[in-house]
């Protein structure tokens, strides 16, 4: 699976990290870590990949916190199948809004998936189940496949980083498929790519609908740990947060989703008690990225890498 | 009582005329749009932000100095575009031959910082602005105050003038050149930078004195912009922003029909925009009045 033995090396390094972290942080926030890693890979593959800035993910993660969570909570369904249901339901969404927006190019496509969102946004404050401002809960912890306990939280870490690990390999695996290779030519020359004869339009539909199947996966997954859904999930900050994770850690590169997610929920978690100053500080960090480091952390170290064998080298 | 299907008659157009009002600010704001993203090819993410900017400037003039309405429709679109001058200068211009996208993120970014200091210092509640025009005319059927009555028409009074500079005059004759071929244009001595920074901040002001307007007829609130920008989007992939004429007649369209929505199906009044914009794109996928590149 794996041809290139740095990642592999990376791979096994993180994972270790991963498997001891609960001893050292708060099961939670890691949690909450590895459910926004997911959406930024989730996300990064439609903008990294296939060159769609989507500015309305938020609803497809807060679509399948809300769907998991009415199903586990009012329904009364098994944990496992509460968070397949918001991952398929988002897909549904994805395939739907997707079919639109690539009717558009470029610019078009981020204002109308941004546009469908707030829609939903609104959809969602006024439906019934929704439970308004308040938000539903508390979406009970069920356990998973009837065995494994999750009320305790380094249990349940376990089960997300599962998740997680599942919902990654396959994003790693779309990349480095066939199918990422068309994904990354209609990136960068569109028109080419229609000339060699592919359907542009059905690649960007099925990116499309993976990212935000994936993304879905996140928001259900994310509805269990809090055992809520709610307006926040859906808002456009929402979609913010996830381009903001996905810049920071480096757009285009299959582990800096990973790096932003970590920085920006670690950033958070330390400004929380500072209300409105955590959009202050997340718009500077945009306006500076964008501005000067436009490849983010995963480009800062590459480049500084390079810089430190071409050093070796003249030695 | 009159009644046109079912619903009285003076309701219906008490709505027509705040759906009427809030399509100027629509097409106030999407003309802002389209003239910056015709010459910059950025779609400037700020102009919920700078539309709100102009309303606190006018509150303030008049809270902090004494200045009153007509002060500030005058002073606060300037205040507001020099500031959008500074920030082309200094920061968008840096962008333009990089991804479109890095425009769009930027500008999202001074959104989201400016949104955040104003919440932080004023909360979300809002301030009051009086109306600079009280009273109003009966006219037997409703009362329709003098205020509302300005701000559409001012709005028209913009709308066209900025029509007919672009469409009509030697200097917007150079902006559609630019628009059309920078390097070409540059190349008969014109300074095409400075039109672009001029032409952002032109724009940023026109956001701005849509602030202004709106100030007397709603809270002025920190979140004013960023609930009215995403709507604006939506106009603007409707109409397509190749066209300021089709900028214009969809604002004020779809202001139209969010009021109509408001009588008819109130449940729909927040989402019928959302929803022609996704007819449109089934059915005109360019757009009303644009042609796709």
């Amino acid at each position: 699976m794996f041809k290139n033995p740095r990642s592999i090396l990376i791979g096994l390094v993180l994972i270790a990290i991963a498997l001891a972290a609960p001893a050292f942080v708060y099961p939670v926030l890691l949690m909450k870590v590895l459910c926004f890693a997911l959406f930024a890979s989730a996300f990064n593959l439609l903008l990294g990949f296939a060159g769609i800035l989507s500015f309305g993910h938020a609803m497809f993660f807060g679509s399948a916190a809300y769907v998991s969570a009415h199903t586990i909570k009012v329904l009364g369904w098994p944990t496992e199948l509460g968070i397949l249901a918001g991952g398929a339901i988002a897909a549904v969404l994805g395939l739907l809004v997707g079919l639109l927006c690539i009717r558009r190019k470029g610019i078009y496509m981020t204002m109308i998936t941004l546009a469908f969102a707030q829609m939903l946004f609104f959809v969602f404050l006024s439906a019934p189940f929704t439970g308004g401002e308040n938000g539903l809960q508390p979406v009970p912890r069920r356990a998973i496949l009837g065995m494994i306990d999750i009320s305790n939280d380094r249990v349940l870490y376990y089960v997300v980083l599962a998740i997680f690990l599942v919902g990654f390999g396959l994003i790693y695996r779309v990349i480095h498929s066939p199918f990422g290779q068309v994904l990354k030519a209609i990136r960068d020359n569109e028109p080419r790519a229609i000339s060699l004869g592919y359907d542009v339009d059905r690649f960007k539909l099925i990116a499309f609908v993976l990212s935000a199947g994936l993304s879905g996966v996140a928001g259900a997954t994310k509805a269990v740990i809090f055992q809520l859904a709610s307006l926040t999930d859906v808002h456009w900050g929402m979609s913010g947060e996830v381009i903001l994770m996905t810049l920071v850690g480096g757009i285009g590169s299959i582990f800096g989703p990973l790096l932003g997610a970590a920085f920006i929920v670690g950033m958070q978690n330390q400004l929380a008690g500072l209300g409105e100053w955590v959009l202050v500080v997340q718009g500077l960090i945009f306006m500076t990225l964008v501005m000067v480091l436009r490849t983010g952390i995963m480009g800062l170290l590459s480049d500084m890498s390079h810089r430190l064998s071409k050093f070796r080298e003249q030695k | 009582m009159d009644m046109i299907f079912g619903v009285p008659l003076p309701l219906l157009l008490g709505q027509l005329v705040l759906g009427l009002i809030n399509g100027a600010t629509y097409a106030i704001l999407s003309l802002g749009l389209a003239v910056i993203f015709g010459m910059l090819k950025v779609i400037n993410f700020a102009h919920g932000a700078q539309y709100m900017l102009g309303a606190f400037v006018a509150w303030m003039m008049a809270s902090w100095l004494g200045l009153g309405f007509w002060y500030a429709l005058i002073l606060a679109p300037l205040v507001v575009g020099a500031g959008g001058i500074v920030l082309e200068r200094v920061f968008l211009r840096h962008l333009y031959d990089k991804d479109h996208l890095f425009g769009l993120l930027f500008t999202f970014g001074f959104a989201l910082v400016a949104e955040g200091l104003f919440r932080y210092h004023f909360g979300s509640t809002g301030q009051i602005y009086s109306n600079p025009i009280p009273g109003g005319m009966q006219l037997g059927f409703m009362f329709l105050p003098y205020y509302r009555i300005f701000i559409v028409g001012i709005a028209l009074l913009i709308c066209f003038g900025t029509w007919f500079v672009i469409e009509r005059t030697k200097l917007g004759a150079y902006l559609r050149a630019a628009t059309e071929d920078p390097v070409l244009v540059r190349a008969f001595g014109i300074n095409v930078p400075l039109l672009i920074t001029l032409t952002y901040g032109f724009g940023v002001a026109l956001a701005a004195l849509a602030g202004v307007i709106a100030a007397p007829i709603q809270n002025v609130s920190p979140l004013m912009g960023s609930h009215i920008i995403i709507t604006v989007f939506a106009v603007v992939v409707i109409g397509g922003l190749n066209s300021i004429m089709g900028a214009i007649i969809t604002g004020f369209a779809l202001g139209l029909i969010e009021g109509l929505a408001k009588v008819f199906i109130p449940e729909m009044s927040n989402t019928v925009v959302f929803v022609i914009m996704a007819i449109v794109l089934l059915l005109r996928p360019a757009g009303l009045f644009g042609q796709e590149q």
